[in-house]
């Protein structure tokens, strides 16, 4: 009884094996992602217009910790035939061990530069070859309000950061908070800081500087990297001008964080986030109208000469497997009828030029579109672009360790040590 | 036939068994020792490098200081209120029911345990409506509400009390077995002779027990030096909480330095082998 209970267990477990790997063979291409939710409802339309249009099947395998897994499969030699990666700096880890396929030898690239902006396709390249497909953006440089608030209280929306500091004295005058700041995310706390480093840095430094201080070519002990730090920790690191003070950052999750503003009286008046902030407020505060009770305004220029550079993000799809099924899908996904269904549905902006502004699901979005497409200049987050040991790893650690009262000569040290190895 | 046959079983019966071993266990433990010496993409030889970052870096010296912290407080507190529990229980009438929910959290996975802890510890500033239970307490009693995983090193021993929460039960019952498996005639004829209920403990209780306390310690020992799950989902590591196990995952799969996260895994295996050459001889010792 017992050994042929076993026999069946074992004929169960080879099967297991085997089934799957022979389902795959025809017509199908795989995909990792870390969407869920809303986004997974959303990517599925995409991948249905997609089977709809090819006949190619699509299986889509959903994972929060994708760095993880894509090493993992990776090292075991059975990538996904596409992945949804992090962005550049894990594109050029991935193109430098020769994991990726060069897109440019299966897309049309005179297509694709009439398509998509200059700036994405250098994104996405890596050498001499185009292996990043950015399909949609999100904004990063966005400071959200509450125009009946700011109007109740005679506050000015400020557009330099003389202003800003003004504001903030004159909240702290008045009895209220300027600013609610989370930046709890479980295994990966702190990011949410990151992008107010970056902002920062790229006004008080500039893009140059900050594509130095993203590869590398400049220490973090660098007294411009040194100023952009003490410039947010002006603000983090004192409860008057931080809801709740450094504690309090510390130990909110960076989607709950959002909703002082929306208390009676408002624990906070503003709070930076990026575009996909709108989705938490929504779910939070059913009630809320995006646009009409909560807007935004665009983190205000710091140093005159450097400008308003937009700081953003955005999905980055890459191919591990030359197929020709996994080719079908990058050439649809860099088209402007895939990513309407995909920005149309999330509220995120479109690489691709020719989407029609009308699939924006309102007007904040056709807003930040609007921004998006008339900076000056663009950078993408620079925590992302870097190696993960520094950008997801070190960075992040060292700005938990500063909030939580750390000197900040050895936070650098600690970031430009982790930094001279991994790079 | 009849003797070929006999030679041959105990190949048959062993035989899988060591190749498992051998697939599963030692070629594995070897490849990562090779694979300790060699850079980040186990391409090129690099000598101690991974062990000097190992036993050198602030961030590794850290971790095994809270490893020795885990080691100390994790291991006495599961296996001394194990004890006392198991003990105790015995008295009471309501013994099994007792004993049902002081072991139920380790029906619990780590993760969830770590989930539901993480709200027992949430922090709002003073003011807000608190969601932690303890902070809660703290503003009833009139107290600032505290910012339990943040503070060093409050927040290591805030953790502690997770494991402790978990594992307790599981020493509770095993110690409560072996306690019952103490022949009664020997506490009597102790207190025949006048030993009084600490002195029972001390000279007859704890010599009998001392066989199962050498494996649950052991045990115990073992899970914390391994320690992860509740640091990982609680708090990665930060404000001063990193454990050995972490960041060996961290070097792994966050940050693909096979060659770092080989040495940490190794330094771990050679700290973890005495631990489990005592286990092994007492649970020998005792089938013998």
């Amino acid at each position: 009884m017992k050994r042929s209970w076993l026999w069946a267990l074992s004929f169960v477990l080879i099967a297991a094996l085997i089934v799957p790997s022979a389902a795959l063979a025809q017509g199908t291409v795989t995909i990792l992602g870390v969407w869920g939710g809303q986004e997974l409802e959303v990517f599925q339309r995409v991948m249905d217009a997609f089977t709809e249009k090819t006949g190619i099947k699509v299986q889509f395998e959903g994972t929060r910790d994708l760095p993880t897994v894509l090493e993992t499969r990776l090292a075991a030699g059975n990538p996904p035939d596409i992945a949804a990666i992090q962005g550049p700096g894990q594109m050029h880890q991935y193109a430098e061990r020769g994991a990726l396929v060069d897109l440019s030898k299966h897309l049309d690239m005179n297509n694709i530069a009439a398509d998509l902006g200059p700036a994405w396709i250098e994104l996405g390249s890596h050498g001499d070859g185009f292996y990043g497909l950015m399909i949609a953006a999100d904004l990063k440089s966005l400071v959200w309000y509450r125009p009946d608030q700011f109007a109740a209280k005679g506050y000015q929306v400020p557009t330099t950061w003389a202003e800003m500091e003004a504001l903030m004295e004159q909240m702290v005058a008045n009895g209220d908070t300027p600013w609610a700041i989370g930046v709890e995310s479980g295994a990966a706390s702190g990011w949410p800081a990151t992008d107010w480093i970056e902002d920062i840095m790229l006004r008080t430094a500039g893009p140059e500087v900050y594509d130095q201080w993203v590869n590398h070519e400049i220490p973090w002990t660098d007294p411009r990297v040194r100023e952009a730090f003490e410039v947010f920790g002006k603000i983090v690191l004192n409860s008057n001008l931080v809801y709740g003070g450094p504690v309090t950052v510390l130990s909110t999750n960076f989607g709950d964080s959002v909703n002082e503003l929306f208390t009676n009286p408002p624990n906070a008046y503003m709070h930076r986030q990026a575009s996909f902030i709108t989705s938490f407020i929504r779910e939070a505060n059913p009630d809320v109208v995006i646009g009409e009770d909560v807007d935004f305004f665009l983190f205000p220029p710091i140093k005159e000469e450097h400008g308003n550079p937009m700081l953003g993000a955005g999905d980055m799809m890459a191919m591990f497997n030359e197929t020709p099924e996994a080719v079908e899908f990058m050439k649809f996904m860099a088209s402007a009828e895939a990513q309407a269904i995909w920005v149309g549905g999330l509220g995120k902006l479109g690489t691709n030029n020719k989407i029609d502004p009308a699939v924006y699901p309102d007007d904040v979005t056709r807003a930040m579109a609007e921004a998006l497409n008339s900076a000056e200049v663009f950078r993408f987050d620079g925590s992302d672009s870097m190696p993960s040991a520094v950008g997801s790893g070190a960075f992040w650690e060292a700005l938990v360790m500063y909030i939580g009262g750390e000197d900040l000569d050895s936070v650098l040290e600690y970031i430009e040590n982790a930094a001279q190895e991994a790079y | 036939m009849k003797r070929r046959a006999g030679r041959l079983t105990p190949i048959l019966y062993v035989g899988p068994a060591v190749l498992f071993m051998v697939v599963y266990q030692l070629y594995p433990a070897i490849h990562t020792i090779i694979l300790s010496f060699m850079d980040r993409r186990s391409e090129t030889f690099v000598g101690l490098d991974n062990y000097r970052y190992v036993f050198t870096s602030s961030t590794m010296l850290r971790a095994f200081r809270n490893n020795l912290l885990w080691v100390v407080f994790f291991t006495a507190g599961t296996v001394g209120f194990g004890l006392l529990l198991a003990i105790l229980v015995d008295r009471v009438k309501y013994e099994s029911l007792a004993k049902s929910v002081i072991f139920m959290p380790m029906a619990v996975s780590f993760v969830g345990a770590g989930v539901v802890w993480k709200f027992m510890y949430n922090y709002r500033p003073p003011g807000a409506n608190q969601i932690g239970l303890l902070n809660q307490i703290l503003v009833v009693l009139g107290l600032e509400p505290k910012g339990w995983l943040l503070e060093s090193p409050l927040n290591n021993f805030a953790l502690i009390a997770v494991g402790l929460w978990i594992w307790t039960g599981y020493c509770m019952v095993i110690l409560s077995a072996a306690y019952k498996g103490i022949p009664a005639e020997l506490l009597e004829a102790g207190q025949v002779d006048g030993a009084n209920d600490l002195q029972l403990f001390w000279h007859v209780i704890i010599p009998e027990m001392k066989p199962s306390l050498t494996v649950v310690v052991t045990t115990m020992l073992v899970n914390v030096l391994k320690i992860f799950d509740i640091i990982y989902v609680m708090t990665n590591g930060n404000y001063g909480t990193e454990v050995i196990a972490n960041r060996m995952y961290k070097e792994m799969f966050q940050f693909a330095n096979t060659g770092r996260a080989s040495a940490i895994a190794v330094v771990l295996f050679l700290i973890i082998i005495p631990v489990m050459y005592a286990n092994v001889r007492e649970k020998l010792k005792g089938e013998s």
